[in-house]
């Protein structure tokens, strides 16, 4: 396998976690702004929009609610965007990741799995029982899509013979991912927007429980948290270019350009898709992902170590 | 020098143990479930992070992952079963106090005088390139049979522990003849059965 050097090797520590919290803040506003102009259908002033109530969420005075446990609440909003962010450190970036681990996969995942805590945790902190509703909520999801997202990570990583993103990039040179993968990257998609629980997996903020985990949110509170899932979509948006959409090759442009391209058109397809089909109930969930999802995952994980022992992918 | 470990690696390790033998306190110190589950999985996660800077990164990624998704259940778990429900109501871990705290002791003084007194064998192979790739190899290859069996008796465990706790039976489901062409459940799922 060559060895790719990582940002923070190449470019410095300071400027490559510069670079990585640029990156997040760029893909939460392209996340939100995208989000707006397919709600209401506005053109320029929906781009200054997640600006816009940013600001008004940073001025707004925080509320508080009966009795809360307010160390394990605030503990929870601020990881959801440092989650989020340090999901982002292994992400491709023009090419290099922020650092490289040689389990680059596992620790996305791992950042992912921490946010069923930090979700359950903001639930659980206002001592309010519509967040915790939607705390529980998150965590059915949760053991909904984990399975199957394990098993179309376990694809990609044995297409590629290596966990490393880096090493995934370069297994695509000739073919992408998605071509060999196409059930892999659909649950990838969808598992994306379940652990943002957005979408139609927004049953953990559900307008039948008044909003659910963000309902007692306030002010800089849920300021946080709408921008970790906005980074959090955005971020898994980036990764599914990098592992199904083969990264930055494509003809004419540079590298970067077409992993921005990517990027783009597949958060405007997540955001548009998502927007337009009905919110899930996580118990309906459970039952389709365990029973159909984690063996349709199953069989595409045999295909590709198939097509490896015969020589398709060029490892 | 006992290692040839860098100083900040030493340092990590030694913060990060004294987090952790904290966090464990902390388990029996709080006065609610969900803190307590929380400072468990903190202990956890600094576990993890003494993992991360002996550069184990598999080992400490996994730990991580897996002991929060575990903890994320076993607080609903532990909430779902408990006397109090809403667990804000003050609860302690410990119970038994005297005996479990002779056990501790005993432990700690058999473990401390088994650390000092074994003669540990000192490695002297060279370190492998890539650990999550000799981890790998010793899972699919050699303990293989092991994690096999083991695999296979936690799931015949889980299965027959839900079979245990579970209410209903078949017989629920299907009527007494177990004629019915639908099952009767409580929630329905999302597969037209």
């Amino acid at each position: 396998m060559p060895e790719t050097e990582t940002a923070a090797a190449a470019w410095g520590v300071v400027p490559s976690a510069l670079l990585v919290m640029g990156a997040a803040l760029g893909l939460g506003w392209l996340v939100a702004a995208v989000d707006r102009v397919v709600l209401t259908g506005a053109g320029a002033p929906a781009v200054l929009e997640p600006v816009r109530s940013s600001v008004r969420l940073l001025t707004e005075q925080r509320r508080t609610t009966l009795a809360p446990d307010p160390l394990l609440w605030r503990l929870g909003i601020a990881a959801v965007p440092v989650l989020a962010v340090l999901s982002l450190a292994v992400v491709p970036i023009g090419g290099r990741t922020l650092w490289s681990t040689s389990v680059d996969l596992v620790w996305f995942n791992a950042m992912e799995a921490l946010l069923w805590a930090a979700v359950w945790l903001v639930g659980w902190g206002p001592n309010a029982v519509h967040a915790l509703t939607g705390g529980y909520r998150f965590l059915a999801q949760g053991l909904a899509y984990e399975l199957p997202l394990m098993f179309s990570l376990i694809a990609v990583g044995v297409g590629a013979g290596s966990l490393r993103t880096a090493d995934i990039l370069s297994a695509q040179a000739g073919l992408w991912f998605v071509v060999s993968m196409p059930v892999a990257f659909v649950v990838f998609l969808a598992s994306a927007a379940a652990f943002a629980f957005w979408g139609p997996f927004g049953a953990p903020t559900g307008a039948d429980i008044a909003g659910g985990v963000t309902s007692e949110l306030s002010g800089v509170d849920r300021l946080l948290v709408e921008a970790g899932r906005a980074i959090f979509l955005g971020a898994t948006a980036a990764m599914a270019v990098a592992l199904f959409l083969g990264g930055g090759s494509g003809p004419w442009l540079p590298g970067p350009v077409w992993q921005l391209l990517k990027t783009v058109a597949v958060v405007v397809a997540l955001v548009w898709a998502g927007r337009r089909l009905p919110v899930l109930r996580p118990d309906r969930v459970v039952e389709v992902a365990w029973t159909v999802l984690v063996p349709v995952t199953l069989v595409q994980a045999l295909v590709v170590a198939v097509l490896l022992l015969s020589g398709f992918y060029a490892v | 020098m006992l290692t040839d470990l860098s100083g900040w690696t030493v340092a990590a390790v030694v913060v990060l143990g004294v987090l952790s033998v904290a966090g464990g306190i902390a388990v029996f110190v709080v006065d609610s479930m969900a803190r307590a589950t929380f400072a468990l999985l903190a202990s956890f996660l600094a576990v993890a992070g003494v993992l991360l800077a002996f550069d184990l990164v598999y080992l400490a990624v996994v730990t991580a992952l897996m002991m929060t998704i575990e903890m994320a259940i076993m607080a609903v778990f532990m909430i779902m079963f408990m006397m109090n429900p809403a667990g804000l109501m003050p609860m302690t871990m410990v119970h038994n106090a005297r005996g479990s705290a002779v056990t501790g002791a005993v432990t700690f003084v058999v473990l401390v005088v088994g650390i000092w007194t074994v003669d540990w064998p000192i490695g002297r192979t060279e370190r492998p390139e890539d650990s999550t790739r000799q981890l790998g190899e010793a899972i699919m290859g050699s303990h293989m049979l092991v994690m096999l069996v083991i695999g296979i008796g936690l799931f015949a465990t889980i299965l027959a522990g839900t079979v245990l706790a579970t209410a209903r039976g078949r017989y629920d489901r299907f009527g007494a003849d177990l004629a019915a062409k639908r099952p009767d459940d409580p929630i329905p799922g999302g597969l037209p059965r």
